[in-house]
């Protein structure tokens, strides 16, 4: 009902954009209710499963809301608490360092590989396939359950590091050498932008290298003069979703550390300790404000990304 | 974002060699000096490319053989070959946990990846049919919510949504996991059938337009067929993200006959603990099998289909 009074009235007071096919006059009613009656199914999805809740989360982030106890409108409490909860800070901290450190280390690898990768040789495409297969697998359980296993005390990791002269004692257990270990995880899985960067890659015209050649430049200068500036739509692209990504690991995180995010809290991502609050805990308030400030800064990230790129990313065929 | 996409699709031709041969002598003469140095490149290549591809099969290959050995030599084995084999590991594994069998996971993990399958393909694609098609008031708008939900994290939605689930009497069953495939809530895949259905030539349905088709007929006789590629790289994806979610599982399943593979596996591990490493890693390599066996055999699929549109492992 609502929404074909809606598009009604939306359609009475836009431009008319359609030319006529054929000679026959455009049917603009029938097309704005096919429009809609094709629309219907992601419209019904986008209301009752993004925009409402996302209202509703807003409008918990300032309630003590819980499903058993009683509950009322706190105002900005929750946010202000946030900010005196120490596990919040080092979920911020852990989250952070995770994505700050994390992210070039990925996207370099990928780089890197897909440089390596671009050249006509034989047996291009099975490697390419052979890389790209973490990526896929990454985020499951049996991963998590592999890479504990490895990075465990007395794990092959541990053995190798002892070869190497390390102190001996698991990734595992150790505070300080969890992050290393999630970020070692997340550069495994370089597969994904490493076949994005491949696509960049090919689309370069090979006579940019060839003048280059001419001219007499180096390697070095041939990089950063060409692959990265040609590149640079395709690295943006990269970066930004791989920061949202980083924002969000869980399943790897809740399975290397039972659940609890420890040792020390040191593998406290940001959504374990959401999850937690949220469903271990059941202070669904709280965790929609942890929710509604990540959003918050995933959007500014996303903002400085996007106000920055004309500094830095070129399109091909724009004249400025 | 929606402006660095589209540059991705459709990878441009090699340049044809002929335009290159007739460019400077200067040219020529780097193009045959690269010639001599290549083999000893070629070898250097592929040097690199097994050295790291080693490391990465590293981990899947350890897992698989480890399924093998006895669970006291696991830990701390670092060289890949078993000195003992055993399927006692894959024994313990298929009787489950809790007196639920193996097989009830895995035909429950099933119905969600199909479920997810045919959800996406069918809710996506009219979406996508609509942005792709139909001029209509407003779509401009849609379009850009659609395309703004892309960067939104999952976690904003979570817990209203858990609630309103919860309101409804829904939890504990497979709808809250299976609702948004059916109501095209990943964008992913509606944004990758409006890219496909953009190469689509008009021609085809405009001339269906004339001899008095409407849109139903468009979408249903002609659209759906052509898109077979991109329907396939949507289940590809779809299937495989259903059967590693964690947390939509975690979160809304309650009784233990209901999990699926990654919660089985979860308690699998934290009951088993570390006394039995290798009835988890018989467990875990089970738990992967559907999917390495998927990547196997559409990997092509499913490497171009990434560099084509974006996605995420």
């Amino acid at each position: 009902m609502s929404l074909t009074h809606e598009a009604s009235r939306e359609s009475a007071n836009s431009t008319p954009a359609r030319r006529p096919r054929n000679g026959r006059p455009p049917r603009r009613g029938a097309e704005t209710r096919a429009g809609y009656a094709f629309l219907a199914p992601w419209l019904l999805g986008f209301i009752t499963l993004t925009a409402g809740p996302m209202i509703a989360s807003l409008y918990l982030s300032f309630t003590n809301f819980h499903p058993i106890r009683d509950w009322g409108w706190v105002g900005f409490d929750n946010f202000t608490r946030l900010f005196d909860d120490p596990r919040f800070m080092d979920s911020v901290q852990v989250t952070g360092l995770y994505a700050v450190v994390g992210t070039p280390i990925k996207l370099a690898a990928a780089l890197g590989v897909a440089m390596l990768l671009n050249n006509r040789r034989r047996g291009q495409g099975t490697y390419r396939s052979l890389f790209y297969a973490p990526s896929l697998i990454g985020a499951s359980v049996s991963i998590a359950i592999i890479w504990k296993a490895m990075f465990n005390d007395q794990g092959i990791v541990d053995e190798i590091g002892q070869f190497f002269g390390m102190k001996p004692g698991g990734w595992v257990g150790n505070p300080d050498m969890t992050l290393p270990m999630m970020i070692l995880l997340a550069v495994w899985q370089f597969g994904a932008p490493m076949v994005i960067f491949l696509a960049g890659l090919k689309q370069i015209p090979n006579e940019l290298y060839e003048a280059a050649e001419v001219d007499g430049a180096g390697p070095l200068r041939k990089f950063f003069r060409i692959t990265l500036p040609m590149l640079s739509p395709v690295l943006f692209f990269n970066l930004v979703l791989e920061t949202i990504n980083s924002f969000q690991v869980f399943a790897s995180a809740f399975i290397i550390s039972g659940g609890k995010g420890g040792p020390a809290n040191s593998t406290l991502f940001y959504t374990l300790y959401l999850y937690q609050r949220g469903f271990g805990q059941g202070q669904l308030g709280y965790a929609a404000a942890m929710a509604w400030l990540l959003v918050i800064v995933v959007g500014i990230i996303t903002l400085i990304f996007f106000k920055t790129s004309k500094y830095w990313v070129h399109y091909g065929g724009e004249t400025r | 974002m929606s402006n660095t996409t589209p540059t991705l699709t459709g990878e441009t031709p090699p340049p044809a060699p002929s335009a290159a041969e007739t460019r400077s002598v200067e040219a020529q003469a780097a193009r045959r000096k690269a010639k001599l140095r290549g083999g000893g490149k070629t070898v250097l290549f592929h040097g690199i490319t097994w050295a790291l591809g080693i490391v990465m099969l590293y981990p899947g290959v350890w897992m698989l053989l480890s399924s093998f050995r006895p669970s006291n030599q696991i830990i701390g084995e670092v060289g890949l070959i078993p000195r003992e084999t055993t399927l006692g590991n894959f024994t313990r594994a298929f009787e489950g946990i809790g007196g639920v069998s193996f097989w009830t996971f895995f035909s429950n993990s099933m119905i969600l990846g199909i479920g997810s399958v045919v959800g996406v393909c069918l809710s996506c694609s009219v979406a996508a049919y609509a942005f792709a098609r139909i001029e209509f008031p407003g779509r401009k708008l849609y379009f850009g919510l659609m395309i703004g939900t892309l960067l939104l994290p999952f976690h904003v939605v979570i817990i209203p949504q858990f609630i309103m689930f919860n309101e409804l009497g829904w939890t504990d069953s497979y709808i809250p996991l299976l609702i948004g495939k059916f109501l095209a809530a990943e964008a992913f895949f509606v944004f990758l059938m409006v890219q496909f259905m953009r190469g689509v030539p008009r021609e085809l349905d405009e001339s269906a337009r004339i001899d008095g088709a409407g849109h139903g007929r468009i979408y249903w006789f002609i659209m759906l067929p052509l898109m077979r590629p991109v329907l396939a790289t949507a289940s590809i994806f779809a299937f495989i993200w259903s059967w590693n979610d964690f947390l939509a599982p975690l979160i809304y399943l309650r009784s233990p006959d209901k999990y699926p593979l990654p919660l089985m596996l979860r308690q699998f591990s934290d009951q088993t603990s570390v006394s039995d490493y290798g009835a988890q890693m018989a467990a875990a390599v089970l738990a992967l099998a559907p999917v390495i066996i998927f990547f196997m055999l559409f990997q092509r699929y499913i490497v171009d289909g990434v560099a084509t549109s974006g996605l995420k492992g």
